[in-house]
């Protein structure tokens, strides 16, 4: 019997400013691979479809339990964590890009430190007085913490920007994981004394204003975070916001 | 004028001093190979320990101290542990203030839960993402501070080595960019490494793919003391796989989770019956020899398979989902089943070095200047560690190195000669030439995978001299073996290989002194057990391996265990600790 095999089609690019080009492996099919352990067992044995020895397919991965975020990549069109992609899920060749939002460092490795920028430019940490002993935090309703901890799990892994339409590389659009954390931080009895001036961030370009509402974001999270409801949300405060500066002046 | 230091790793324990650190007004240079956000501390599932004692069950930091050094069979020098457990209570109120939601009790304030080897609810969680929630907070301050532009950071730089003076003091870092492969030396004070355990030297572990322990094993080639790396912890509870071992997290049995097979046609709840005092609740080491024994000795393994199963079918779907919604996710998603009504097949695997470079009580090793916090510090869990008090270690290592690494910074303010750093580069920069020039027939992902099993096979749950031995000669067949590697990737961008191969050098050259401070050791002690030797034998080896490197492989040497604070006693779980 013919040893049952997986086909990967993988989206290659040596450089950032290289000529993308389509590259296919056939691997020994085992039902507990992954993506991310079949482009191990490719650095294995980098043979590619026509029998020709390549370089190892280049790629981000780190956790591999899909709690860190590293090996989003975009697989049969769809994007997601590589890891966490089993092969008895694949039916058949899967084809295998990286995100098309962010610059491609190699294969399918990409850069995504523009979200952490976002982080920064939205003050999206809670300004403690310092880190010296000054006893518990404040108290926090147990369905207040549950509601704000879904919210809390956003790896920043880009998969709401890569569906997202208003996103891309030339847009100022900072996205929903942002907006997400933002809201995170409204939820919180210290976060909430600051939330003017994230909300500042949020009203400057590329802000909140700026979702097109099509609500992809909250279809392809793989964490089910409910961004949209954070998104209406810091829209509706805002609004608010925006009306009480007027009248303030 | 403000010292300035070097943070290798951006984990619990090297976030935690770049956010003191910056406090303090220093400057700081935070290095990480992935983004600091994606650091391994993500993958902590269950909680972190602290005696705050919000159930009315009379706990203290002082229980807490004895339940760690008890659980860790007495190897850990006292008095550094006796502080951690003091300060446990502080450091989880600080994360609470910064805004890490932890879960609540219904009056609003912070609820625990129960770990292993303690019969008290004294592990702070949320969810069960305890880790990934606490990482996220110190990366929101870590932020902060950068944002203010004390803190540089160098992701995806990955460390080379370390630059030395005249007098061996650490004066900086040689580090690579991995994407450009350009390479750099970085002066600086003083340098922390806080890179986390090894777990890629077992091939497979519950470990993240950046835990290779190569920087550390860079700080042991470079003078600095590898200590107890022989006391690894395999974790009792993990999902088989092709790529990792998924870790399910001790907080399952924590919540009421049981561990059993079939014997005689009938469920068995092994541990209960084994452990009455602790049941499911027993030390990692004791649930994982127990398995052992179900599997291989009774050959009770679930369908023949070296597995038994975890079963959580018993328990509310609702409260589950409250309290390690994660865990279950995680076996879900990866296996296919629903755990919440199908019992989780599981086995053990290698989960976390008890060992790591030798430090003082200030976290400083032995090569001045040279800081080391996290699981790659051997100072904090003796011969074994408790769940829970990981995250708790690599916090306290890191809050506590800042005032030592600041004085060290300001007695030592003249500046190295230039020549070193030249130097370094030169050295490192010709070692990667001549990888790149590396065209013999071995593979080395290939190489890594025999390491690995060999590593599993032998230095784990339990270990033989004979064995052991054979390990050694295999380690040096490896390294001989490392330099016919041929490399696959001859490009000059984003080369992954050529990183890969310097690491796998560097794992191979940090397996030795685990495999033979496994064999020096002949007694039984925590997680390091030999059928041999079944008993503890503190007359002749309640003591610290220190491993010093050489080109001839690893020198040893010993120093006492500092017991002074609470009297060594046999160490047993069958029956209930205070009365042991």
């Amino acid at each position: 019997m013919a040893e049952q095999t997986q086909v990967l089609r993988i989206k290659r690019q040596e450089t950032p400013n290289s000529e993308p080009y389509y590259e296919e492996f056939e691997i020994p099919y085992l039902p507990h691979h992954n993506i991310v352990s079949m482009l191990m067992e490719i650095r294995r044995n980098p043979v590619n479809r026509k029998g020709k020895r390549v370089a190892p397919v280049v790629f981000n991965a780190n956790c591999l339990e899909e709690v860190c975020g590293a090996c989003t990549m975009v697989i049969n069109g769809r994007v997601r964590q590589a890891c966490s992609q089993l092969a008895n899920g694949l039916h058949g060749p899967a084809t295998v890009e990286p995100m098309t939002k962010f610059p491609v460092v190699r294969d399918l490795w990409v850069d995504r430190s523009k979200m952490f920028d976002h982080l920064k430019k939205a003050r999206a940490w809670i300004p403690i007085d310092g880190t010296y002993d000054l006893g518990p935090g404040p108290k926090v309703a147990p369905d207040v913490q549950q509601f704000a901890y879904l919210f809390s799990r956003c790896m920043t892994c880009g998969c709401c920007l890569e569906a997202c339409p208003q996103f891309n590389s030339h847009s100022k659009f900072m996205g929903a994981s942002v907006i997400g954390q933002v809201y995170l931080m409204s939820q919180h009895p210290t976060g909430k004394m600051n939330l003017d001036e994230r909300l500042d961030a949020m009203m400057a370009e590329g802000g909140v204003a700026d979702c097109g509402n099509a609500q992809n974001c909250v279809e392809v999270c793989p964490k089910d975070i409910p961004l949209t409801t954070a998104i209406s949300a810091i829209g509706r405060q805002t609004t608010i916001k925006w009306l009480r500066d007027l009248f303030m002046k | 004028m403000p010292g300035h230091h070097i943070i290798v790793g951006g984990g619990l324990a090297g976030l935690t001093a770049a956010m003191k650190l910056a406090e303090r007004g220093e400057q700081v240079d935070l290095f990480s190979i992935v983004p600091v956000k994606r650091s391994h501390s993500v993958c902590a599932q269950g909680g972190i320990n602290g005696a705050v004692n919000t159930k009315g069950e009379g706990d203290s930091p002082m229980i807490h101290f004895d339940d760690t050094i008890y659980g860790g069979d007495f190897l850990a020098h006292q008095p550094p542990v006796k502080a951690m457990c003091e300060a446990a209570p502080a450091i989880i109120y600080l994360f609470d203030r910064m805004g890490v939601m932890f879960n609540r009790t219904p009056e609003g304030l912070l609820d625990f839960r129960r770990f292993g080897g303690t019969k008290h609810h004294r592990t702070a969680f949320a969810g069960a993402t305890t880790g990934q929630q606490l990482l996220y907070a110190l990366d929101e301050q870590v932020r902060r501070y950068e944002a203010a532009g004390q803190v540089r950071k160098f992701e995806g730089w990955e460390m080379l080595s370390l630059v030395q003076d005249e007098s061996g003091n650490c004066r900086g870092i040689v580090a690579i960019d991995t994407r450009s492969l350009e390479m750099r030396a970085f002066p600086a004070d003083t340098t922390l490494v806080a890179t986390g355990g090894p777990g890629l030297v077992y091939g497979r572990s519950t470990q993240s793919l950046v835990c290779t322990g190569s920087a550390v094993s860079a700080c042991y080639q470079a003078g600095s003391t590898y200590a107890n790396g022989e006391f690894v912890q395999v974790h009792p509870t993990a999902m088989q796989g092709e790529d990792k071992y998924r870790l399910i997290s001790e907080s399952i049995r924590g919540e009421g989770g049981r561990v059993w097979t079939y014997r005689d046609g009938k469920p068995w709840y092994f541990l209960e019956d084994m452990y009455p005092a602790y049941g499911n609740l027993v030390p990692r080491d004791i649930a994982t020899r127990a398995i052992h024994k179900v599997v291989f000795e009774m050959k009770l393994g679930v369908d023949g398979n070296p597995l038994v199963y975890l079963d959580v079918s018993h328990l509310d779907p609702v409260e589950l989902n409250r309290k390690v919604a994660g865990v279950l996710e995680i076996y879900e998603k990866f296996s296919g089943q629903d755990p919440r009504k199908v019992p989780m097949k599981i086995f053990p695997a290698m989960h976390y070095s008890m060992g790591g470079l030798w430090v003082d009580y200030h976290q400083q090793t032995n090569i001045p200047g040279l800081f080391a916090a996290g699981e790659c510090d051997f100072q904090y869990h003796g011969a074994n560690r408790l769940g829970a008090n990981s995250l708790l270690s690599c916090i306290h290592g890191g809050n506590i190195c800042e005032s030592a690494m600041i004085n060290h910074a300001k007695s030592h303010k003249s500046a190295a000669s230039a020549q070193i750093f030249d130097q370094e580069l030169k050295r490192q920069r010709e070692s990667f030439d001549n990888i790149f020039k590396m065209s013999g027939p071995e593979n080395a992902f290939a190489v890594w995978r025999e390491l690995g099993d060999i590593m599993t096979e032998n230095v784990t749950v339990v270990r033989y001299n004979d064995k052991l031995k054979a390990t050694d000669n295999k380690l040096l067949e490896l390294k001989d073996r490392w330099s016919r590697i041929g490399l696959n990737d001859k490009g000059k961008w984003a080369n992954q290989e050529v990183l890969f191969v310097r690491q796998l050098w560097n794992m191979l050259e940090l397996a030795r002194p685990i495999t033979l401070g496994a064999l020096n050791r002949n007694e039984s002690r925590g997680a390091h057990y030999k059928p041999d030797f079944p008993e503890r034998d503190d007359a002749n080896f309640m003591k610290t391996t220190m491993a010093a490197w050489s080109s001839d492989g690893p020198r040893f040497s010993w120093e006492p265990v500092d017991v002074s604070l609470i009297k060594p006693r046999p160490r047993r779980y069958d029956i209930d600790k205070s009365a042991a």
